[in-house]
């Protein structure tokens, strides 16, 4: 296959970077020939493109070109510092009891893992075991869901060295939350995830991912999550991003969900310099619910993208998309929210909402949402607001005795409330809760 | 003595002058009434009280417990223990009613340099005013306000003042679009809250509320200012003639 005459120039410093690091690890990569060969297929499509930039529609607000500088080193082996270290990471759910992964940038930690007494049904691996021993089944699904024509996938399916490997079996239920704890040592580099999960059909599980690192340190994560979610499956899905304040963290969910299912996704963003969440989702099989939000907390000059595509495949899904945000400083949010639902998805029911609450003068954010319908009978919208708090309840507020900081606290409070309350988990929903809490109380004393 | 003190206060909203040197003195212990017709300026009046934006003076003094209310920022004139009773009570989705008075309650004693209420505590205090007063429990389990009606959310205001227990309490036409059961529920906030260290003014269109909370002192508000001021029989003589020499007396001045 001869695809050179295909390739462009590539310009910045760090498409260079990352073509000098593929040249070099290509061949120590996990994973046999099928897999090799996926990898050069979706390094083709990054070297064709280039990293995306405000001309390619669907980054029009995250210019990843202009602001992703340089591609840092990939991540080596955690050492036993970072070990010892990660041990507190994935605070941000808080007392939770939850079955944790531990994944130093980006390579799976099984000492610090607990996959000890697996319920029936369950079956935990990593990646890389995965990849090295060719599971054929687990192949099988790699790249089914992720689009490598989009960039950030190319390139994390080009570079992806480890994540998790989980089968929930058909009809179980898992009463214990996963927890995926995700964090950064600190050193200067790039790691690239790639995890699955495959629900099948009439499993029940709850899968928490938390994204972490050190305030001070420069470190980029890409990765992705390919969920498949089985007929009558039920699957909650809770993702925290809580990356150092100089990260950049760009990531992809890719979900196939069946019929008759229900799957909640949550999105949580408080963390990280430049963010970029993906959602790909589809329903394939009618009659399926689905909630999909999220909150976003920025402050600074934070730049946090949610960039959402909801396929109705089948009919008579119903699906619900609220994502809140609150901006500070000179933060920057953005959220693109497409719905599409094809011809033959009659009675799908999804309603899109997003809404935006500004707390300075120079916090940008900026709303896209598109309704893309080929059926007829259907009921879809969607709605965008951006604002300031209301000052007359402010002013109500303070009539009462409540202090202006506290006044408004309670006000983001309760506009995130609205999102966050749709998270089944109570404990869960406590701990996000109080990370707000948090935010808001830091956010009281710098002013 | 003196516990609220207005001296030729001038306000304006937008460029119009609403509040044209008004004058008031209200002494701890009474009950004072401010009536007036429409767009008299018994609002402002309520609102320059409170602190809200936009309705600063552009001259004239107000002392409350002997400070100027002009330096002290609204949740300040709280805790010090001016209450105003909205004519249009907010509705505040997300934030629980219970949050909202235990919020309000500890940071006002937290400013006094008193103790936070135990949660325990707190409960119990709310409990037992909402009993006093014939308040539904229910209204407390729901967001402040909302899918309220409108006697609701003025007997949940009601129901701040007793838990809040101010020095002076200013009751913004409380009384208007109550039924009788809410207006009674009103004026027996305001009466109990009445004592030798505590005053109200109630401020009303009507004469109807009066006949619940006797009034120690009755004012006409006509044109941003007081023009008369009587006893309590002065509310009667006004329901029974109406504003009309007032306003025929302003438009001639």
């Amino acid at each position: 296959m001869n695809v050179m005459a295909e390739v462009k120039v590539i310009k910045t410093a760090a498409e260079t970077a990352l073509a000098h690091a593929f040249a070099q690890v290509r061949a120590h990569l996990p994973g046999g020939a099928a897999i090799a060969e996926e990898r050069a297929a979706a390094f083709d499509v990054f070297a064709r493109e280039g990293l995306p930039h405000r001309r390619i529609e669907d980054w029009k607000y995250t210019d990843l070109r202009a602001l992703m500088r340089e591609a840092k080193p990939l991540a080596s082996p955690p050492d036993a510092g970072a070990k010892a270290r990660a041990k507190s990471a994935g605070a941000l759910v808080g007392d939770v009891e939850a079955r944790r992964l531990v994944f130093i940038d980006g390579a799976f930690v099984p000492e610090l893992s607990d996959v000890a007494a697996l319920e029936q049904g369950l079956a935990i691996t990593s990646l890389a075991a995965a990849l090295s021993g060719d599971d054929a089944g687990l192949i099988a699904h790699l790249g089914k869901l992720a689009p490598i024509s989009d960039v950030a996938v190319a390139l994390n399916t080009a570079f992806m060295g480890d994540g998790a490997a989980i089968r929930v079996g058909v009809g179980a239920t898992i009463e214990r939350p996963l927890h995926l704890v995700f964090t950064a040592s600190g050193k200067p580099a790039a790691s690239f995830v790639r995890s699955l999960l495959a629900v099948e059909p009439g499993a029940r599980v709850m899968l928490v991912e938390s994204h972490d690192g050190p305030a001070g340190s420069d470190y980029q994560v890409n990765g992705a999550l390919e969920l498949f979610v089985g007929d009558r499956a039920h699957v909650d899905h809770v993702k925290i991003v809580g990356e150092g304040a100089n990260a950049l963290h760009v990531s992809t969910l890719a979900a196939a969900i069946g019929a008759k299912a229900r799957f909640n996704t949550f999105t949580f963003t408080i963390g990280g310099a430049v963010v970029r969440n993906q959602l790909f989702l589809k329903f394939d099989g009618e009659d399926t619910v689905a909630n999909i939000r999220g909150a976003t907390l920025l402050k600074g000059r934070q730049h946090v993208d949610t960039t959402l595509i909801v396929n109705h495949n089948a009919r008579g899904c119903q699906s619900r998309e609220v994502f809140k945000s609150v901006l500070d400083d000179e933060a920057h949010g953005v959220f693109q929210g497409r719905i599409v639902v094809k011809q033959g998805a009659q009675q799908t029911d999804a309603k899109m909402m997003t809404r935006a609450l500004l707390l300075s003068e120079t916090a940008e954010a900026d709303n896209k949402p598109e309704l893309e319908i080929f059926a007829d009978d259907v009921q879809c919208g969607h709605g965008a607001t951006a604002g300031a708090l209301d000052q007359e309840l402010k002013f109500y507020l303070m009539a009462r005795g409540i202090p202006a900081a506290e006044a408004e606290a309670l006000l983001i409070q309760a506009f995130l409330g609205e999102a966050v309350e749709g998270i089944e988990h109570a404990g869960l929903r406590e701990a996000l809760m109080d990370q707000v809490a948090a935010w808001l109380k830091a956010r009281g004393k710098d002013k | 003595m003196a516990l609220l003190e207005i001296k030729n206060l001038h306000v304006e909203i937008d460029g119009k002058e609403i509040l044209k040197g008004l004058d008031l003195t209200v002494n701890a212990g009474e009950v004072h009434a401010i009536m007036g017709p429409n767009g008299s300026g018994k609002s402002t009046l309520a609102y320059v009280l409170a602190g809200k934006d936009g309705y600063e003076p552009t001259s004239g003094e107000v002392r409350f417990n002997g400070k100027n209310i002009f330096d002290m920022a609204p949740d300040e004139r709280a805790a010090a223990g001016l209450f105003l009773a909205f004519q249009y009570p907010l509705e505040i989705p997300g934030v629980a009613t219970m949050t909202f008075l235990r919020t309000a309650l500890n940071a006002q004693r937290k400013k006094r340099g008193e103790a936070e209420l135990s949660t325990p505590d707190f409960l119990k205090k709310v409990r037992e005013v909402a009993k006093k007063l014939g308040i539904d429990q229910e209204m407390l389990r729901r967001a402040v306000n909302v899918g309220f009606s409108g006697g609701e959310k003025k007997r949940n205001e009601i129901l701040q003042m007793a838990l809040l227990e101010p020095r002076l309490a200013v009751l913004d036409e409380t009384d208007s679009g109550l039924d009788i059961d809410a207006l009674r529920i009103v004026a027996d906030g305001v009466n109990r809250l009445r004592g030798p260290e505590r005053s109200s003014v109630v401020i009303t269109h009507y004469q109807r509320l009066l006949k619940y909370i006797v009034p120690d002192v009755v004012h006409v508000l006509s044109k941003g200012r007081i023009v008369k001021t009587g006893g309590k029989d002065l509310a009667l003589e006004l329901e029974a003639r109406g504003y009309a020499e007032y306003q025929t007396e302003e438009a001639a001045a």
